[in-house]
């Protein structure tokens, strides 16, 4: 930590750069327009005081000028939207590689799962120099996870998961706070992301206590809800097969298409009549109130791991 | 566009006319632009219901279709039809103002307060229907229906009901205005009470008309 | 009979006499006066939540008062300060003051309504009142779901209907304004002749008939789905949280320019009287108020760029963010554009024009930094974005506000204030004002969070520093209460046109009579003719 004043946040994601530079471009153009107007106000102050009861200048206006100072501050402003949108492109479609890990949010704690199963609370232990993906939920109400060294946050929003990514680049630890009100211990909801060497990553993550894996616990849960009873394997259950659905665009029974994305599958489980797959009834139970963001979680992780069956392989001869 | 803002002649002003305004014809302006105002803020009141049901229909299109097939059609087409005469009494009450007929008024005023009186009691009886079945949310809300009925439930007492207070609001207006009638206060030059009353009665009549179809006519009738 | 500053007639102050005689009145502007000692008494109770707020972030710990307490007291200050300050202030008071007496009116369309706009505001503030005493509210002024209509234990349907309630005040008062502009003008008062300052209330009312009643319908289903169990924003039973966002700033977006609009408004009348000059570029000042209050309609979506919405909805709100900034830096230039070979006067309206021009370039150019998307996500939820909006609010629409107030002070009151003692409170408030805030946009770079309590200790420098500069901004808003009350018990006697302005208010005695005008005026002049204009006198003349 520098010993002189702080003025800045430090810069520890591939994105902070990104993000600073846009923030000195609006800052320099700022600055310029504000000390420009300022000085020409003060300095048409001094210049131009007048006797008493003098009148000003007979002028009414000018259409060039009009068009010019309508159009410059249109530019730079359309400069600094596309500038902007580009850059949340980027934060937001995380890296096909990224590492998959889970947050839950709960008045007033962060809950962190690896997928390998370790767990944390309030603190999120990351390796540097890979994209690190976080798909959360909220077992109360509107949350934010917010990291100001990686220049990232997103609200954590209940009844749906929402997702974000950064690629910690500096060893550190830094700030995790809650940026959206939710209720006594707003202030309180903070944590810290341990940012280490992937070495030093890899043997905290083997210390740690692990309950099993994200996986493992989903296909814990898909037996003990029942699911399995309906949605087997094959075409055979009353339910469609779960196969290879993630990912894959599902035709529901009213005609639409949908992508069968994270949200697709939370919302299946809790209401699951608001979409259903073509060729089946609308028989599937809700279960909402039955588990908890951290099960669903879990449970969407298991279905992600469903694969359609490999065809059976030729003979070999001998 | 005209703007009668010619200072007092010197002819005697209207009993009617108030002290700001130069002549009854600016003052008549003045009111009927006033309500055509207010009414847009009226539709950008319930336009905020309209959006909330849009944005939930599109979310849960199966459980709106079974929420609305809980609703009597019948009862409320006949609300439906009650409510489209009042409009037709209340537009022949404005005349009669502006004709100073004072019985035509009375009669159309009373026609148009009956017939909004027997909207209100509809409605109380599909409510009480509402509150029998178990469709009221909150705890009582039947727990075997699909996700999504709950919150057109929600949405249907909230619109209706607003509506509601609207037309009980506009039952207040009508008795105010049977009785300036009664006195035979309104006539060629000023009528302008009676029609701001129409044009809000119109309005409220309205949005009955968006909201019966939206809230009733969804369901799987008769199939 | 031609005007003099001093009349036979009573002024609207003196007849008729009574408290009955205020309270039941329907002149414009006894009703004006009316607003303005009721938002005064909000405005200092906001503040006084504003001091507990800075007293508690001296310290790093959540030391001075308890975090629900804490929670309480944000919430209510910017409850107390957006709809029961900003959103009447100039519209309210100034607006309803001078509205019909720059058209050359009598009165507004609709008097009793408009009283009656001033019973329903009293009522709503009442029972907002009535919320906190009964242990507040702590759901912030923006009422989230859920943590609004489920989770909160506190008065959140008590403070939600006195919201309600107050809507309709703001929405009388609109539509009110838009039939007296549309239908009172004096014979030759077209519509390119009226002062700037009605172009922007005119531009206000259109933003307060078409926002408001959305406010009112969010904040009523609050209140239905803590009471009533009527939810849809619950997510237990399928609800989208969201949605209530996407209501509550449909109208809250377009409010910022019900609270800053009208200050233009003032600023324009201000340049136009300091530089002795017409205003430049008359017509683009007029549009741009519309262009602002149409625009304003379509960025809701900007105050949700994090919630998980769709990239294309955030992209559209974005881009046209950006351009809604367009119109406010074409106002900017061309008041600038207005001094330029003006005879400048140095009297006390001049601090209150350069504090607003440096204060509102600061706030209207942050804006530019949180409509960046990608830039936004940094800065969204933290004090970035609370110095934004009070740079805005504050130091544009307070200072416009008092700007207005000391301009139309001798007109209101018929005395003249301390001119001295206002430019040192003018310069005070600015400087306060900057201490206050600016070390707010670095502590929010720098990721300390809104609504926080307590926070890590590498951000407390910046925080002693706007406290500081909040005791200084206090101190300045004390002073100028204390002047300007005096002046009305022992202040000199003002002229009718202290300031040698342009405009039919200046043409009429200070105060005014109940009528306005003796007769009503027939409009042959531009507006801002300072060519013709009278000089600027204290000397005050006698009917004979």
């Amino acid at each position: 930590m520098s010993s002189t004043l702080p003025l800045f946040p430090p810069s520890a994601s591939t994105v902070a750069g990104d993000v600073d530079a846009l923030f000195f471009f609006i800052l320099a153009v700022s600055a310029f327009f504000a000390v420009l107007v300022s000085v020409l106000i003060l300095y048409f102050t001094f210049k131009f005081k007048g006797k008493h009861g003098e009148a000003g200048a007979d002028i009414h206006g000018s259409l060039t000028l009009e068009l010019i100072w309508t159009g410059i501050p249109f530019v730079l402003a359309m400069v600094m939207f596309v500038w902007g949108a580009q850059l949340f492109f980027t934060l937001a479609k995380p890296p096909a590689d990224a590492m998959d890990v889970f947050v839950v949010g709960k008045q007033w704690m962060w809950k962190v799962q690896h997928p390998e199963g370790v767990r944390e609370i309030n603190e999120l232990h990351v390796p540097i120099g890979r994209p690190v993906r976080l798909t959360m939920g909220s077992e109360d109400v509107i949350h934010d996870f917010f990291i100001p060294a990686f220049r990232v946050k997103m609200d954590v929003v209940p009844g749906r998961l929402t997702t974000m990514w950064f690629t910690a680049t500096t060893v550190g630890e830094y700030h995790i706070f809650c940026a959206q009100y939710c209720g006594t211990k707003h202030s309180g909801m903070i944590g810290t992301v341990v940012a280490m060497l992937p070495e030093d990553y890899e043997v905290w993550l083997a210390g740690g206590r692990s309950t099993g894996s994200a996986v493992q616990n989903g296909e814990r849960l898909f037996t003990e809800l029942s699911c399995i009873t309906c949605h087997k394997a094959d075409t055979s259950g009353r339910g469609p097969t779960l196969a290879g659905v993630f990912g894959s665009t599902v035709q529901l029974n009213d005609g639409r298409k949908v992508l069968a994305d994270e949200n697709y599958l939370r919302e299946s489980i809790m209401s699951p009549q608001a979409k259903v797959v073509q060729g089946f009834q609308p028989i599937m139970p809700t279960f909402q109130g039955l588990v908890s963001e951290e099960n669903l979680l879990q449970l969407i992780a298991y279905v992600k791991t469903l694969k359609p069956a490999e065809p059976a392989p030729a003979p070999v001869k001998k | 566009m005209s703007n009668s803002t010619n200072p007092v002649s010197a002819a005697k002003p209207h009993p009617k006319l108030q002290s700001h305004f130069f002549s009854m014809d600016q003052q008549l302006e003045a009111s009927t632009l006033g309500m055509w105002v207010f009414l847009v803020t009226e539709v950008m009141f319930f336009g905020g219901l309209f959006m909330a049901y849009i944005v939930y229909r599109n979310m849960y299109p199966h459980a709106w279709v079974e929420a609305s097939a809980e609703l009597n059609w019948k009862l409320g087409g006949l609300n439906t039809g009650v409510l489209i005469c009042s409009s037709i009494t209340m537009a022949l009450a404005v005349r009669a103002a502006m004709m100073g007929n004072r019985k035509q008024q009375l009669i159309n005023i009373a026609i148009t307060s009956i017939l909004g009186a027997t909207f209100l009691v509809v409605k109380f009886f599909e409510y009480k229907a509402k509150f029998e079945h178990h469709l009221v949310p909150g705890p009582h809300f039947d727990p075997s229906l699909e996700q999504g009925m709950q919150i057109f439930f929600s949405l249907y007492f909230v619109m209706t009901g607003i509506h509601a207070l609207h037309m009980v609001i506009g039952l207040g207006i009508m008795a105010y205005i049977f009785i300036q009638a009664w006195k035979g206060t309104y006539d060629a030059e000023y009528f302008a009470p009676v029609e701001v009353s129409g044009l809000y009665w119109h309005f409220v009549d309205i949005v009955w008309i968006f909201l019966f179809p939206l809230l009733y006519l969804l369901g799987a009738h008769g199939a | 009979m031609k005007e003099a500053d001093v009349q036979q007639e009573p002024s609207y102050l003196g007849a008729p006499y009574g408290l009955a005689s205020w309270l039941l009145t329907k002149d414009h502007k006894r009703i004006a006066i009316l607003y303005l000692i009721s938002i005064t008494i909000f405005f200092a109770i906001g503040g006084s939540f504003a001091a507990m707020i800075r007293a508690e972030l001296v310290t790093p710990q959540g030391d001075f008062l308890t975090a629900d307490l804490y929670n309480k007291v944000f919430t209510l200050h910017g409850v107390v300060m957006i709809f029961f300050f900003l959103i009447p202030s100039i519209p309210a008071t100034l607006g309803n003051f001078f509205m019909p007496i720059m058209i050359g009116a009598k009165d507004l369309a609709f008097p009793r309504i408009n009283l009656l706009s001033w019973y329903i505001y009293v009522v709503g503030a009442t029972l907002t009142l009535a919320a906190v005493i009964m242990g507040g509210v702590d759901t912030g002024w923006t009422f989230y779901t859920p943590y609004s209509s489920v989770s909160s234990t506190t008065n959140v349907t008590t403070a939600a209907l006195g919201v309600f309630i107050t809507g309709f005040s703001s929405i009388l008062t609109g539509f009110n304004f838009i039939v007296t502009v549309h239908r009172m003008r004096a014979p030759g008062m077209t519509w390119f002749r009226m002062p700037l300052f009605v172009w922007a209330n005119y531009a206000t009312s259109l933003v307060m008939i078409l926002g408001t009643p959305v406010i009112a319908i969010t904040v009523l289903l609050i209140a239905a789905e803590r009471a009533l169990h009527l939810g849809i924003f619950d997510p237990r039973i399928g609800g989208d949280p969201v949605l209530f966002q996407h209501l509550f700033w449909f109208y809250s977006h377009p409010a910022v320019y019900i609270m800053i609009l009208p200050g233009m408004g003032v600023i324009s009348e201000l340049v136009a009287n300091v530089s002795r000059k017409q205003i430049f570029g008359y017509s683009f000042v007029a549009f741009s108020s519309l262009a602002i209050a149409i625009i304003g309609f379509l960025v809701w979506g900007h105050h949700m760029f994090v919630t998980g919405q769709s990239i294309y909805a955030g992209l559209v709100f974005s881009i046209i963010t950006m351009l809604v900034a367009v119109p406010s830096a074409v106002k900017t230039f061309n008041w600038t554009a207005t001094m330029y070979k003006g005879a400048v006067v140095w009297d006390s309206p001049l601090f209150w024009v350069l504090g607003f021009m440096g204060l509102f370039l600061i706030g209207g150019l942050t804006g530019l930094f949180l409509g960046a998307m990608g830039l936004d996500i940094h800065l969204h939820d933290t004090y970035f974005v609370v110095a934004h909006f009070h740079y805005i609010m504050v130091g544009g629409g307070v200072m416009a506000f008092l700007g207005g107030l000391h301009f139309y002070w001798p007109k209101m009151t018929g005395r003249m204030y301390s001119e001295p003692l206002a430019k040192v409170a003018s310069m005070l408030v600015f400087f306060g004002f900057n201490l206050t805030f600016f070390p707010q946009f670095i502590v929010g770079y720098m990721g300390m969070p809104r609504r926080y309590h307590s926070y890590p200790a590498e951000f407390q420098v910046f925080n002693v520093l706007s406290t500081a500069g909040a005791t200084v901004l206090g101190a300045g808003y004390l002073m100028i209460l204390l002047y300007l009350v005096y002046s009305v018990v022992k202040g000199p006697k003002a002229p009718m046109n202290p300031w040698g302005a342009t405009g039919l208010e200046w043409k009429i005695q200070s105060p005014p009579i109940t009528h306005n005008f003796h007769e009503t005026p027939v409009v042959t002049e531009e507006a801002y003719d300072y060519l013709h204009a009278p000089a600027p006198t204290r000397e005050v003349t006698h009917h004979e």
